[in-house]
């Protein structure tokens, strides 16, 4: 396709020479990780980090042991579906509602990105100090709106215990998932030509029925890619969680990325068993999101 | 249906009911569009709540910290000077370097192969194409153990370095798909004019192509500037002496301490989130597309 005379030589090197950079460096920050990762899942590592020989499957059977293992596992998927779900219903909702004409739409919209621009660890400090029993502004609310006994009465410390302070770190999550796909059907919107809603009016079509019948549908292609990137940043989680309750009391907050993290501090294989499992995970995601992209339209041009 | 209105594809606010039932007159959409704009607004301020509530923390001086009124008595602007005396500048200087590292190197690594993959056929480029494709969907958090293993045998934890390399590499995927999709959009015979003229390969490349391509380019940049800004978990397990960390490990092992001194906490959240939430708002309507790599068009 390109008419340049070059040695045969030449023509087979050139393009390392313009992508060589990105491979090495995908490989050095990307590849290379997982390799040494897998291979410390089966390796017996001090907490110092020094590589005291080979392990077996110890790591992973002591993984598989621990009393928390298998809550841990459980609390990371409902944390995905629970997330993912709301994120992705009112997204919907707010997709619509911004999609509408109104003055001064750019603004509001602009707003909008706030939590998705912001470190999601910035905004999880913000509502963990929201939340503080003493002087947290919700606390406030909750006295000044009447509300102190039906909330947990005085004392209540909403991240104190994981029956309230879970549904707080889904609020979280959900708060800052939600700019990024609600943006994302927002684009899918726009791709909707009008013609289509006019033919459904002229038939006479209700409201809800054309939502049902004609924009659902038609969104649908981005509906998945944004679920599943939801799927995967949700997964990875780490710092709303980290930030408000360090997986604690014990472990009854953490997902299965604070537990490799908590791991990590007493003993590394077993922590790299934990990264090896989760990978997998992320790697059964992936190969979704290659099956539903339509990557292969727009690479093999 | 009756009214005048373009068509809409609204159907759950009760506006819409309203709406329907109405005749064709000419008030009745304008309440609607009362509601709805008014519906949007506020949750447009719902979404922007903590963080103006980060910068009233920020503002309040020390001893009305813990007391329970919404407001302070008075600003204290002395927190963001306390910011700058107290050590939590040399964070904000790590965070820089390591942002701008990471930007410029994604710049030098992923122009060349942007370019490169837009304009030519070769063997491997579309399993280059499908590798970039599957780093952005991998985060650093799932292979963590492995990033710190492997930086602990190079020696590189407390460098700014190993921040940069890893910033660099989980940010490159975005920018590599985004300004692919932009110089493949100029018309090769763009360049191919300026060629002729005389400009030479180069001349042709650096006087028209990227010219053209800039929105994307500072698209890429600003977005990886941003990450990297915001990134903490790498942050967190690859330093750990207190000078070396980032703004926002820095910001986070404040928490850890028994008494919160949420004031300074805050004024250095501001520091950290209202520079990046403007940024961020230059290249908003790019992003999306970038992200979901071509998946949506």
């Amino acid at each position: 396709m390109h008419q340049k005379s070059q040695s045969r030589m030449g023509r087979a090197l050139t393009p390392l020479l313009w992508i060589g950079p990105a491979v090495i460096l995908i490989a050095v920050v990307v590849i290379w990780p997982v390799v040494v990762m897998i291979q410390s899942s089966f390796q017996k590592i001090s907490r110092f980090g020094i590589v005291q020989g080979a392990n077996g499957l110890d790591n992973y059977t002591k993984l598989f042991e621990e009393p928390d293992f298998g809550g841990v596992m459980f609390r990371s998927l409902i944390w995905v579906v629970a997330v993912v779900t709301l994120t992705v219903v009112l997204s919907l909702a707010l997709a619509q509602l911004f999609n509408q004409k109104f003055p001064l739409r750019n603004v509001a919209r602009w707003a909008l990105i706030a939590p998705w621009a912001a470190s999601v660890l910035m905004t999880a400090i913000i509502f963990k100090w929201m939340l503080d029993p003493e002087a947290g502004l919700i606390n406030m609310l909750r006295v000044d709106l009447g509300l102190l006994d039906a909330l947990g009465g005085p004392e209540a410390d909403p991240l104190g215990q994981a029956s309230t302070a879970m549904p707080w770190l889904v609020f979280v999550a959900v708060f800052v998932s939600l700019p990024f796909t609600t943006y994302a059907l927002l684009a899918g919107l726009a791709t909707i030509p009008s013609d289509i809603y006019e033919a459904a009016k002229m038939d006479g079509a209700k409201k809800w029925r054309v939502y049902w019948s004609i924009t659902l549908p038609l969104l649908r292609p981005a509906l998945t890619v944004a679920a599943l990137i939801n799927v995967m940043n949700v997964f990875n989680n780490f710092p709303i969680i980290w930030a408000m309750t360090h997986g604690q009391p014990g472990y009854s907050t953490a997902t299965s990325t604070i537990f490799m993290y908590i791991l990590k501090g007493s003993d590394i294989g077993e922590s790299a068993a934990m990264s090896v499992v989760n990978f997998g995970m992320v790697v059964v995601l992936t190969g979704l999101f290659l099956k539903v992209s339509r990557w292969n339209t727009e690479v093999a041009r | 249906m009756t009214t005048s209105t373009a068509p809409r594809t609204d159907t759950r606010a009760p506006v819409s009911r309203h709406g329907r039932r109405a005749a064709p007159s000419r008030t009745l959409p304008k309440l609607k569009t009362v509601i709805i704009a008014a519906a949007a607004y506020l949750i447009a301020f719902i979404f922007l709540f903590p963080y103006v509530v980060m910068v009233i923390t920020a503002l309040r001086p020390q001893n009305e910290l813990q007391d329970a009124t919404y407001l302070p008595s008075t600003f204290a602007w002395s927190n963001f000077t306390n910011f700058w005396t107290g050590g939590l500048a040399g964070n904000l200087w790590v965070t820089i370097q390591v942002a701008a590292g990471s930007t410029l190197l994604v710049l030098l690594v992923a122009l060349p192969a942007a370019y490169y993959t837009a304009r030519h056929n070769f063997r491997g480029r579309t399993a280059f194409l499908i590798v970039v494709l599957i780093t952005q969907m991998f985060q650093p958090t799932a292979m963590l153990v492995g990033i710190y293993r492997e930086f602990y045998q190079f020696g590189m934890v407390d460098s700014i370095w190993s921040l940069i390399l890893v910033n660099g590499g989980f940010n490159l995927a975005f920018a590599v798909w985004i300004l692919n999709a932009y110089f493949s959009s100029i018309p090769r015979e763009l360049e191919e004019a300026a060629f002729i003229d005389g400009n030479g390969r180069w001349g042709a490349l650096f006087r028209v192509t990227l010219p053209l391509a800039m929105p994307g380019v500072i698209t890429a940049l600003i977005f990886t500037f941003i990450a990297a800004w915001n990134e903490f978990v790498v942050a967190l397990t690859l330093t750990t002496t207190p000078e070396k960390q980032p703004l926002t490990v820095a910001l986070n092992s404040f928490i850890g301490q028994y008494e919160v001194d949420w004031q300074n906490l805050f004024a250095g959240s501001v520091i950290a989130t209202i520079p990046v939430i403007i940024l961020f708002a230059l290249i908003e309507r790019k992003v999306v597309g970038g992200l979901t790599a071509g998946s949506i068009k």
